[in-house]
């Protein structure tokens, strides 16, 4: 077996797609990229954001599966109804993905339901926006809800369904509830990417600016793009309060309507998912005047970089030393916890193939624990997130990207507020860095693979070829990787583990992944009576 | 008996859509791979769904529809689907299952499938296997069905009448489709058993990938099974719709046979005595063990079931033969719930359980679980009996749940759960039992650790 070092990666890019038809292949060798950090983090061009080839099995969902289940999701108060068939509305029925904390027995949380208008032909031929309204009746009816959101499947857009008329008429009749529609068609699109836009822009213009009283507290952040997998969301929650800065609202993880409502009154908008939620941000700057930077809180190091960027924000003294303080209380232990996993995980390889920033940042607590990403890549992102947003100027709008509405967004009369004065901005600075994200590539070594939308097949080859001490996807890989007697690490859920964000989340991982590394249990595959060489080079010593 | 109005929305389903139950069974053919048309999300989601149950590889293709082709026809992408698919895994099958979206604006997949055959050459071609399987129409066990009975209906040949037996079991697990395996081989008998994932759905380490994985039921028997002697089909599912074995005796004369699956003592003996009249021989000394263990088991823990009551939720062949077997050892079957459409389940139970009215069973069909959480908190049932979806419920009223069917997804195992035949029968019996007594032994002051 080859040392990594010693495999070209022009071999590997050329392997990966030596099985495709010659226009298949054509196409995936714009997506496989060798990377090369050249002066101003300059990187080549990736093609992103395309569609998936038929008949490759690809890691992507559809925009029903991002707007549902990955913005929305998250949220436990504004009751979902997905109008479809019942198969969608099953399968983004609660996971283990999204946790939520109620603050007490009687607040509701809608998230164990899953509610469906259970499609039947009928509908299909005469219409469904009859039992859409019934079912929007029974839903107020069991649950009194504040606002109800309604979730298109494939079929309502080619039947003719409007789910905005529908939402309209059912908001005349019951005026104290707030009732919207998306429209996520799975077909939107090329990936989940089209559904977060989807549902961004239909939080933005009937969810965000509606309730004017700001919650009560200093430093007013709103955290956009967490969505509390594993409990992420708890662990920044303790780390903000811990530091003295008042968590305003989080799209979407532990979040609730009021802070969606009211998240135009805050101070800032800090971004985790850049991918998931950047436009919600960029809309927010235009309308309220709230500024955006992008933070990072997964590995120990990037939450503390973040957190001293808040506080450099404010540029107040008691934050900092506030910042400074639970840092230094904080890091105690996880520099502990680091250097015993360190000192059996360091040199060991990994590959990421997840989300749309998953893949960038956890990239950091491997290197953390000094392990080297070999091979990377997103499964929805666009250009701007592997090549920094400084490309989105160049980048091409084609007909997928072009059915997603892209909205005309103005100052509010009324609500529009500049955070930053003159001097604020003087003392900043241009180093700061207000609304930018430099994007996965510059972050990765040189000769190291980038390669967007990975498909079973490349996987395949990948692993082959490389053998990374461990694979980071999700469960549609899982057992795949694993039956190469290399354990996979589940970056969409976790492996019911985590949480991995924060201080304690960085704990947990060292933890987690040195323990993946360090099992005896691919010893085992050999018997004491087989003597096949490859399974002796594969299992025996490792 | 509906414990409300009966709602037009469902609220968190006992049920999954059609599609699911069609990759299932395509994964039951060997060297199959499928593909659905339509929107990739439905592969995604399905494939993920199915992963979290069988903890397998599981790939599933789709011709990832976009809004153009869901304007103009998906022909082009599902032609250019099944190439790439080809080039790839190089299948002996290929299966191509409908979705809402292919079916909602008409695509006539066998149309395409014929242009396609017609241009690519029928010789180089896997063959190829369509079923519809529109989530708009029925249940899951529904696609299985349907694409269990394609798959025959494209496949089976007629040719010298053989001496061989079609098992049809329907959706059980790989651990009971090994176990009806050995049943059938201990009796000598030669049999096709179909959809078989035993293998792939539930494989080994292989000291590798193997990108189509071993296993399933050959195209070769399929074809065979045109000629066998006799059809069994397991479950009122198929004997009330479509089936394969339905099929083949309309279409070549096989005799075909329905029976409940086998859970407990006497429907496990009505399928043995079957077998022993097919094969001739006796019944394997094995077996009359394996029987007696169980009988044995039932007269030691009898006490502890009498007259106790259970909440059976899931796929209808489940739940039918799963109250059947709790009737049989003493136990109330209270509640009876299903997803399936309304018509079937409780007709059936009535024929099968004696004094149904005077046992207090309450039948839900076409039910969800805000419909059978109602019942339960009514009947107040000792344990649930089901899939991880009773969780919500179990956790709220405190009731132990028993996870022995599709989706298990927060437990490991949920290809091994066994519930046919003797062996399978004595597992699930003794998780009851042993559920009922922890549930007392934690309800008691004293703390006993003898019973």
């Amino acid at each position: 077996m080859k040392k990594t070092a010693e495999i070209k990666p022009e071999d590997a890019a050329k392997e990966l797609i030596e099985a495709y038809p010659v226009k298949v292949g054509r196409k995936r060798a714009k997506q496989i990229i060798i990377n090369e950090v050249g002066l101003e983090e300059q990187v080549p061009e990736v093609m992103a954001n395309v569609r998936t080839i038929p008949g490759i099995i690809t890691m992507r969902g559809c925009s029903y599966a991002g707007c549902k289940g990955v913005v929305l999701g998250p949220t436990r108060d504004i009751l979902q109804i997905t109008h479809g068939p019942i198969g969608c509305g099953f399968y983004s029925w609660l996971t283990r993905r999204n946790q939520t904390r109620p603050a007490g027995m009687k607040d509701p949380n809608y998230m164990p339901y899953a509610m469906s208008t259970d499609m039947q032909e009928e509908q299909i031929i005469f219409g469904g926006e009859k039992k859409l309204k019934k079912a929007i009746e029974e839903a107020i009816d069991i649950f009194h809800p504040k606002a109800i959101g309604i979730f298109s499947t494939c079929p309502v857009g080619l039947i003719g369904d409007d789910v905005h008329a529908v939402a309209r008429d059912m908001e005349e009749k019951h005026p104290g509830i707030n009732i919207f529609g998306f429209s996520c068609e799975g077909y939107k699109g090329v990936s989940q990417s089209a559904g977060h836009h989807v549902a961004n822009n239909k939080v933005f213009t009937d969810v965000v600016g509606l309730i004017d009283t700001p919650k009560q507290g200093k430093y007013k952040v709103n955290i956009l793009g967490e969505y509390n997998i594993g409990g992420d969301a708890f662990e920044i929650e303790r780390i903000f309060e811990k530091a003295g800065i008042t968590l305003h609202s989080t799209f979407s993880g532990n979040s609730v309507y009021e802070e969606f409502a009211s998240a135009h009154t805050a101070d800032l908008n800090v971004v985790m998912c850049h991918r998931s939620i950047n436009y919600l941000a960029e809309m927010m700057e235009k309308k309220y005047g709230i500024p955006w930077f992008k933070v990072n809180f997964v590995g120990a190091e990037a939450t503390a970089k973040s957190l001293r960027k808040i506080a450099e924000y404010y540029g107040d003294k008691e934050l900092k030393d506030n910042v400074e303080k639970v840092i230094e209380e904080e890091l105690g232990e996880v520099e502990a916890a680091r250097k015993d996993a360190a000192s059996r995980c360091a040199g060991k390889t990994a590959m990421l193939f997840v989300g749309g920033s998953r893949a960038h940042h956890y990239q950091e607590l491997f290197r953390e624990l000094g392990m080297k990403t070999i091979a990377a890549g997103y499964e929805f992102a666009h250009r701007d997130d592997y090549e920094g947003r400084k490309v989105i100027p160049s980048i091409r709008v084609d007909a997928d990207s072009r059915n997603i509405e892209e909205l005309k967004v103005t100052q509010d009369p009324e609500r529009y507020r500049d955070r930053l004065t003159e001097e604020d901005r003087k003392r900043l600075g241009d180093e700061f860095k207000f609304k930018n994200y430099e994007g996965m590539m510059p972050d990765m070594d040189k000769n190291t693979l980038v390669i967007d939308d990975l498909n079973h097949h490349e996987m395949e080859v990948l692993i082959e070829k490389y053998r990374p001490d461990i694979f980071c996807a999700g469960v549609k890989e899982k057992y795949v990787v694993q039956k190469y007697g290399i354990p996979l690490k589940q970056l969409h859920s976790y492996d019911y583990g985590g949480p991995y964000a924060g201080f304690k989340g960085a704990v947990n991982f060292y933890h987690d992944i040195d323990e993946m590394l360090s099992t005896k249990v691919w010893s085992l595959v050999k018997a004491p009576w087989d003597d096949s060489p490859q399974l002796t080079a594969r299992y025996a010593c490792e | 008996m509906k414990t409300r109005e009966a709602p037009v929305s469902v609220t968190n389903a006992c049920k999954l859509c059609s599609p699911l139950g069609a990759v299932l069974a395509f994964k039951g053919i060997e060297g199959a791979v499928c593909i659905l048309h339509g929107s990739q999300g439905c592969a995604t989601y399905i494939r993920r769904y199915m992963i979290s149950h069988y903890k397998e590889p599981l790939d599933v293709a789709s011709s990832s529809f976009s809004e153009d082709a869901a304007v103009f026809g998906g022909a082009a992408s599902l032609m250019q689907g099944l190439d790439n698919l080809i080039k790839q895994y190089r299948p002996a099958v290929i299966g191509i299952a409908t979705t809402c979206l292919s079916e909602t604006i008409g695509d006539d997949v066998g149309r395409i499938l014929q242009d396609y055959v017609k241009n690519r050459g029928a010789a180089k071609l896997p063959a190829l296997i369509n079923v519809s399987t529109p989530a708009y129409k029925g249940t899951h066990a529904d696609g299985f069905l349907a694409a269990a009975k394609s798959a025959v209906e494209a496949l089976a040949e007629k040719s010298e009448k053989e001496n061989t037996l079609n098992l049809f079991p329907g959706m059980v697990s790989p651990e009971d489709i090994r176990h009806l395996k050995e049943l059938l081989a201990d009796f000598g008998i030669e049999y096709t058993l179909f959809p078989d994932y035993s293998e792939t759905m539930d494989a080994g380490q292989w000291g590798g990938y193997k990108l189509i994985p071993p296993g399933g039921t050959p195209v070769k028997s399929l074809k065979n099974t045109a000629n066998a002697a006799l059809t069994i089909e397991f479950g009122i599912s198929a004997q009330n719709g479509d089936s394969p074995g339905k099929f083949l005796e309309e279409k070549f004369g096989v005799k075909n046979v329905n029976m409940p699956l086998p859970i407990g003592v006497k429907a496990t003996d009505n399928f043995i005595e079957k077998l022993e009249e097919i094969s001739g021989a006796t019944v394997p000394d094995k077996y009359l063990f394996e029987r007696g263990r169980l009988i044995d088991s039932y007269v030691d823990a009898h006490k502890y079931v009498f007259g106790v009551k259970a909440a059976v939720f899931g796929d209808e062949d489940m739940v039918a033969a799963m109250a059947v077997f709790l009737d049989e050892i003493g136990m109330v079957p209270s509640i009876c719930a299903s997803g399936a459409p309304a018509g079937k389940l409780e007709k059936y139970l009535r024929s099968a359980i004696t004094d149904f009215d005077g046992k207090g069973i309450t039948v839900l069909e076409d039910a969800d679980f805000e419909i059978i959480e109602g019942a339960v908190e009514k009947t107040s049932p000792a344990v649930m009996i089901g899939s991880s979806k009773g969780y919500k419920i179990s956790r709220k009223l405190d009731i132990p749940l028993i996870r022995c069917a599709f989706p298990v997804h927060d437990r490991i195992g949920g290809a091994r759960i066994a519930l046919a035949g003797y062996t399978g029968t004595q597992k699930i019996f003794d998780s009851i039992v042993n559920s009922l007594l922890e549930a007392r032994q934690d309800a008691s002051p004293v703390g006993f650790s003898y019973m």
